[in-house]
């Protein structure tokens, strides 16, 4: 989850966010170096006795500082591209999780094989017991197995909300009428959170969303508790 | 434990709606209400034929799996008055 004074992204549970925390690493050095080169020559250039005023053409510095912004565009365009492939991968999913964003809550539905159904709605401040997080912690948390893909289907049944969840890479707008798919797999155990991410209301930012991942097993125990 | 051949589904046992190359992308909607109405179909043809509905549990394990529950029972609801907008 996000922590106090935090800079970058959370840490990534998934491959893909994995994938996009390195591309954006990459990213984000060629931003700085570029605006470090920038910074300095403009620095030189303010800082010079030295003038030129009679300059008709530079064949040689316009062709290098033609081809080398290219050249640095693809080297970012290529892993882009990449990541977005991937990320529309086929992939057979393991297990499908419907949720539906409500006014202010959200309701998941486990309907492969019972019709497992609840509510998740955000435990109020007053009620945390310590160590807890302030508008993060939910009654209900969506368990799922960890290490296999979950189809997790997104509705809403009133206005529109947006299911995100940060260190899965996650975010799906929840949309009345219209069914959004997202395919999720975790790397690892552990309690995941996020919040709602498209304004919805008096309680928009009092309905967060915390997915639980756990073994198979575990995970088939709650399912049967749940019922 | 982690072979694959261990990771896959017993044969047969139903685990979830495998993909569809019909819905590739990610709106899904379509998916569902398809299957909702292959299964009212399939289950009308099989009856006007005397023949057994098994076949149609494919299509209503898959909007079962797919559809949200409110959206299933408001259709059936909308069937059971006439109101249905779709032609099954």
């Amino acid at each position: 989850m996000a922590y106090p004074y935090q800079l970058g992204f959370q840490d990534a549970t998934s491959p893909i966010m994995e994938e996009l925390l390195h591309f954006h690493d990459h990213t984000l050095m060629i931003v700085f170096l570029i605006s470090t080169l920038v910074l300095y020559l403009i620095s030189l250039m303010l800082t010079t006795k030295l003038t030129h005023t009679s300059t008709m053409d530079a064949q040689e510095v316009e062709t290098i500082w033609t081809i080398l912004p290219a050249i640095i565009l693809i080297m970012i365009a290529l892993p882009s591209l990449r990541i977005l492939y991937m990320m529309d991968e086929v992939n057979n999913p393991a297990l499908t999780v419907k949720t539906m964003g409500h006014q202010w809550y959200w309701s998941y539905e486990y309907t492969d094989y019972e019709e497992l159904n609840f509510d998740s709605y955000m435990t109020p401040t007053t009620d945390l017991k310590p160590g807890e997080l302030r508008l993060l912690e939910v009654d209900n948390r969506v368990v799922l197995p960890m290490e296999m893909p979950v189809r997790m289907l997104i509705s809403s049944e009133d206005v529109l909300h947006s299911w995100a969840v940060p260190s899965l890479g996650l975010k799906t707008d929840a949309i009345p009428g219209r069914l959004n798919q997202a395919i999720l797999t975790s790397s690892r155990p552990g309690l995941f959170y996020g919040q709602c991410s498209e304004i919805c209301g008096s309680n928009h930012s009092f309905m967060p969303i915390v997915i639980e991942m756990v073994p198979l097993k575990t995970f088939e125990n709650w399912c049967s508790s749940m019922l | 434990m982690l072979s694959v051949e261990a990771q896959k589904p017993p044969k047969g046992k139903w685990t979830t709606p495998p993909f569809d190359p019909r819905f590739p992308n990610q709106n899904q909607t379509r998916n569902c209400y398809q299957n909702f109405l292959d299964y009212h179909r399939c289950v009308k043809a099989m009856n006007r034929r005397g023949k057994s509905t098994q076949p149609c549990e494919y299509y209503f394990r898959v909007y079962h799996s797919l559809c949200p529950i409110s959206w299933v029972q408001r259709w059936n609801q909308q069937i059971q008055d006439g109101t249905f907008a779709g032609k099954i």
